[in-house]
Formats: structure tokens, C-alpha cells, sequence
């Protein structure tokens, strides 16, 4: 099915909304107002975009390090990842999580935290449940290709394949884990080969363009909706700064390739949707101008009111350590 | 009236939470096998079925962290490690998730899964089959730690930890399971953060502070010395622990002998396992070494 200009007007509008909250955070990490370390997603915002296009609230969908854009793309409020990431509590997890630890239960976002791999079995186990309760709400678990070396990825598709259970392996490829090219971490073999490896269903898609990750990505999780089964998907993606924080060549002592970034920069998604929306629909232009217009305005609005907002009350110090006091 | 002992009234409570509780599933290696798990377990995947009872490719990780990520999706699983050696492999969930879940985000989100370790010793069975490893889960803020050592104690505590809303590790001792006494069966579903050390015997002269096994080493120790009374105390909640009920048992026996003597720790010597059973007569607790530590408090 053809897409509309709506639809494809709200995918632009949250990978812009996505860029320019990462652009505002690396902007804050540089001049000192965010203290903690930040993991940018600047670059691969069309990974999220695309996949959550075809989620529901009553999925369960699990991040990783890098998962500003995962959580905005389903809950899209800059004013509360500034603050969480600013540690208020305003913020998704109240000031109790910062840049690495998001949630947004009520959207589908169940959790994102910084161990490598660690949320990849957590979304089999949220697939088992939907599968016990014979749901066709499916679990999505965002990872990098850094962590297809931790163990717990290949028990955890064996598990969800020998379970039949409904879990999106979205592996985010962006050829760096960390300053390690992947060359110097893997042989040069399809990253597929794992799904392949435990019988499971894979498709690998262009990462930076919204609409072959979206259709690809809908294709399959309406398969894993009526009949559950696991599926990898393999989005070949770049992110454009370094693994932490606001710089864009220099990576932990490594230099990247200035080439290799401004080959990746010349495919940049949001160019790329919004070249592909003119094209389709040339006497829109006005009002993706405006979209932007007033996505800047917003996010420079939550930017401030969240730099603005308290931070945790200290009695909160003891108040979460168990659910139940 | 007919005792109950402690492996029966573990099945009792899992059968009393399978059936009243949907969101209750068990996950772990050698469920379909009563081999792993003695008769703690026996029939349950006939009764209940093996989608609730599901036996698991040899993945401790996996398997604990999805039955982590199950429960933070609505369910309540049990995990099962037969022993608790190799649940060492699932300790980064564990501790970096399940113990974390709630603070992280501020108690928007739970994890709340009972994970049963079980403890293994004797048998010649050595270092890596033998492991008490408890006090390492105690010293994680998070989660909530507990080691019943009677067959009413494990049946109540296994209900209580499936139903509490935080991860509970469920310590249970294969040496403990023929202990009997009478149980009753009727679950009064004890909120977990209520429960705590509980009084055993109450006695003049000394207190005891027993966790595990060693409730049942000091009361044959115990019956060694019938000029010594104890307050006996049995810890049962390991973490958060309330100390109140023994700094109220040693105020009262202080004058004796609190300022004569600092508190004595009798444990297992700074060792692993052996193997040799001669070797394990030495290594473990036993009554008659305790009864001499208690009469030499007392110069008897």
C-alpha cells in the first residue's frame, strides 16, 4: 500500500524531532548542563522510526545505551527525556535513570540500559509472556552490532527460536562498538548468519531509509502478530559522533575515517524522506517547513523548562530500591 | 495427625500457586526430570502442563534474564537453578537488572520473579556442586533474599515470594528436605516485607542466630548441653533483614555474657568444598563442635 503524505509527514517529523533533541543534548553534554554520559543516536534515527511504525502500545519494546530515538519514537515528548537526561523529576524514570536508563511503560517502552545486551533476553522473556497469555502483541529488543559478541545473544535466540516466541531482534549495525571497526572484531560473514545459525526468519535492510525499514518491518511483525515466531532484522546504519557524547571524529582515542563519515553524512535519512516527500508531493513543501518550524520551537521551548525543573527530592534516595515497601 | 516435611510442602505451595495464579510459570533445567529437584516438583508438569513448566536448553543467562524480562511484562515466574553454582552465569541479570529494575525508574516498572536457588552438599560432589552462595545476593540492595529452613517456613515463603512485587531468591537446601513437622496448608498469604528472623526457642543464658541448616545443627547441639538455655533465632529473611528481634534477645542476655565474650561466628572454615567425605565430616557444621563453642562460653 501506497504511503500518504500524513503518514509519511509524521515520520519525518519524528526523526527531526528525535535529530534535533540529540542535537540539543550533545549541545548541553558539550557546555556542562548535562552531566552524564550521552549515547547519540544522531544518524540512525530512521532505525526507530521505522520499526515503531508498525508497534502498538501493548507491545513490549526494550533499548539499549543509544535509545533516545527508540523511546521519542513512540513517546515523542523532548520536554521529558531533557529532563531525564538532565536527571529531574520530570523526567521518563523521574530522575532515577538519566540518558541510559528510559522508560515509557504506558507507550510500549519498557526499559533501556547500558549492559551490553542485557535487554535482549529481557524481550524474549516479555514474548514468552504473549505467548502464555496468547497475545499477538509481539517484544522488540533494540541492540547494537557489539553486542552479537556478548553469549547471552546467541542463548537468547535459541531460546526464542526452540519457544516459537514473538521477539524482533532489531540489530542496529553501525560497524562500531565502542572505537572497534567490526573488522577488527568479526570475521567477514553476514551478520545474519546468527538468525540462520538457530533457524530463525532474518531480513537486512538500508537502515537510513525510513521506508525499507517500515515496510520490511511491518511485513514481518504482521507475520509475528498472527502466527509468533522470532525474526532478526539487520538495519545497516552510521552514527554520525562518536560512541559517548558530542564529538564527531574522535571516538576514545580512534579517529575515524573523515571519508567514511561524510559518505555516511550523504545518506542521511531525513535528507532522504524529505527529498522523497518533494518529489511525491512538491506543493507540500510549506508545510514540512512548517513541521520543522514548530519541532525547533518546541524543543528549544523543552529545553529550557527542563534545565528549569527540580531535581529528585532526596527522601526518593531509599524510596525505589524494592517496588514494594 | 501426619507431619509434613520440607520437600513436600515446597510442591504443595508450587501446586497452591499454579493453580491460583495464571501469571504464575516455572522455568528452569531438569523441571520434566524429578532427578534435578528431588520430589519437590514431582508430576507438576503433568498437572499444569509444559507451557508452565518449562524445561530449557542449558541456558542459565537466557533463561533467568527472559523469566526477568516476563516478569517486568505481568507474569510471575519461577525460575529454577537445581544448583546454585551455576546460577552464577545468570548473576549479571540478576544484579544489573532484576535487583535494579525498580530504582532505575523510579517504581514505574517491577520485576517480580522468585528465582530458587538450591543448595547442594555432601555427596562427594565437590566445590563447583556445593555452593551456599547466598550472602552474595544478600549484599545486593534490590533484592530480597530468604532461606526457610522448616516445611511450614518453606511452603508460607515460597507463596509470600512469588506474590511479593520484587525479586525474591528463594534458598532452599536439599539437606533440609526430610525435615518434617506439622504444616498447615491453608495459605495465610503472608505480605513479605512482614516476615523476618523468627524466635525458635526461647531460652536464659545465650542467643543463637542461626540461617540455614544451622537451625538444625544448633538444635541438636542444643540437646547436648541441657544446662544451657538459648534464645534460638532463626534469620529466614537474609536481606533487608530486621535485626530488631536479636538486639532485643541479646539486651536480655547481655549481663551474662555479652560483656565477657564478643559474639562468637561459627561457620564453614575459609574453603571450598572438598571432595573427599572425610574431608566433608570435617568441613561442615556440625552438633557436638557447636555444643563445646556454647559450653566454652559458659567455662562449663
Amino acid at each position: 500500500m501506497a504511503d500518504s503524505f500524513e503518514s509519511l509527514s509524521k515520520a519525518y517529523g519524528l526523526l527531526y524531532i528525535i535529530r534535533s533533541c540529540e542535537q540539543y543534548i550533545a549541545d548541553g553534554r558539550e557546555n556542562g548542563l548535562v552531566h552524564g554520559p550521552v549515547h547519540l543516536g544522531i544518524g540512525q534515527e530512521a532505525v526507530a522510526v521505522g520499526v515503531s511504525a508498525s508497534l502498538r502500545n501493548s507491545d513490549f519494546v526494550f533499548g539499549n545505551h543509544r535509545s533516545h530515538g527508540h523511546l521519542l519514537a513512540l513517546d515523542p515528548d523532548p520536554f521529558r527525556l531533557f529532563s531525564e537526561v538532565l536527571a529531574r523529576s520530570s523526567g521518563f524514570s523521574r530522575g532515577s535513570g538519566g540518558s541510559m536508563h528510559l522508560t515509557s511503560p504506558q507507550t510500549g517502552f519498557h526499559g533501556s540500559v547500558p549492559i551490553v545486551a542485557a535487554t535482549i533476553p529481557l524481550a524474549v522473556g516479555a514474548a514468552l509472556r504473549n505467548k502464555l497469555v496468547n497475545s499477538s502483541d509481539i517484544a522488540v529488543a533494540y541492540f547494537g552490532d557489539g553486542a552479537t559478541e556478548e553469549g547471552i545473544f546467541h542463548e537468547s535466540l535459541n531460546l526464542a527460536s526452540t519457544l516459537s516466541l514473538p521477539v524482533l531482534f532489531v540489530l542496529e549495525n553501525n560497524f562500531y562498538s565502542s572505537h572497534l571497526h567490526i573488522s577488527q572484531r568479526q570475521p567477514d560473514l553476514p551478520m545474519t548468519r546468527y538468525a540462520d545459525a538457530h533457524g530463525i526468519k532474518y531480513r537486512s535492510v538500508n537502515g537510513n531509509d525510513y521506508m525499507n525499514v517500515k515496510d520490511v518491518s511491518s511485513r514481518l511483525i504482521s507475520h509475528m502478530r498472527s502466527s509468533p515466531h522470532p525474526v532478526l532484522l539487520e538495519c545497516q546504519t552510521y552514527r554520525w559522533l562518536g560512541h559517548v557524547d558530542w564529538r564527531s571524529d574522535v571516538d576514545v582515542g580512534v579517529t575515524r575515517s573523515k571519508y567514511e563519515l561524510a559518505q555516511w553524512k550523504s545518506r542521511d535519512c531525513i535528507s532522504h524522506l524529505k527529498s522523497f516527500i518533494q518529489t511525491c508531493w512538491p506543493e507540500s513543501m510549506s508545510s514540512l517547513v512548517s513541521l520543522e518550524n514548530q519541532i525547533k520551537s518546541d524543543v528549544n521551548d523543552a529545553w529550557h523548562r527542563a534545565l528549569s525543573s527540580p531535581t529528585p527530592d532526596i527522601s526518593t534516595l531509599l524510596a525505589h530500591t524494592y517496588y514494594s515497601n | 495427625m501426619q507431619d509434613s516435611t520440607y520437600s513436600d510442602a515446597i510442591r504443595l505451595a508450587f501446586d497452591y500457586l499454579l493453580s491460583n495464579h495464571p501469571d504464575v510459570f516455572v522455568i528452569g533445567q531438569g523441571l520434566w526430570s524429578p532427578w534435578y529437584v528431588g520430589n519437590t516438583m514431582t508430576n507438576l508438569e503433568i498437572l499444569y502442563g509444559t507451557d508452565r513448566l518449562i524445561d530449557t536448553p542449558v541456558s542459565e543467562a537466557a533463561v533467568t534474564a527472559a523469566a526477568i524480562g516476563a516478569s517486568i511484562a505481568g507474569m510471575r515466574p519461577i525460575v529454577v537453578h537445581p544448583r546454585m553454582d551455576f546460577m552464577l552465569y545468570a548473576f549479571d541479570p540478576i544484579i544489573n537488572q532484576a535487583a535494579k529494575w525498580s530504582q532505575i525508574f523510579s517504581s514505574q516498572s517491577k520485576a517480580p520473579l522468585t528465582i530458587r536457588a538450591i543448595i547442594n552438599r555432601r555427596g562427594e560432589q565437590g566445590a563447583q556442586h556445593s555452593q551456599s552462595l547466598y550472602h552474595m545476593f544478600a549484599s545486593v540492595p534490590g533484592l530480597r533474599v530468604v532461606f526457610p529452613t522448616t516445611p511450614q517456613d518453606a511452603f508460607d515463603f515460597l507463596i509470600s515470594s512469588v506474590l511479593s512485587d520484587d525479586p525474591v531468591i528463594y534458598v532452599d537446601d536439599r539437606s533440609l528436605y526430610e525435615e518434617a513437622s506439622y504444616l498447615n496448608t491453608i495459605p495465610t498469604v503472608h505480605n513479605l516485607v512482614s516476615l523476618g528472623p523468627k524466635l525458635t526457642t526461647s531460652g536464659l543464658d545465650l542467643t543463637v542466630v542461626t540461617i540455614g541448616r544451622g537451625r538444625v545443627v544448633t538444635r541438636e547441639a542444643l540437646l547436648k548441653c541441657p544446662e544451657i538455655s538459648a534464645d534460638t533465632i532463626d534469620l529466614r529473611v537474609l536481606s533487608p533483614c530486621n535485626y530488631e528481634i536479636i538486639y532485643s534477645s541479646v539486651a536480655c542476655h547481655s549481663p551474662q555474657i555479652h560483656l565477657k565474650s564478643p559474639p562468637v561466628k561459627y561457620h564453614l572454615p575459609h574453603s571450598a568444598a572438598p571432595t573427599s567425605s572425610t574431608l566433608e565430616d570435617a568441613y561442615y557444621l556440625n552438633s557436638s563442635q557447636l555444643a563445646s563453642i556454647m559450653k566454652s562460653l559458659f567455662s562449663l
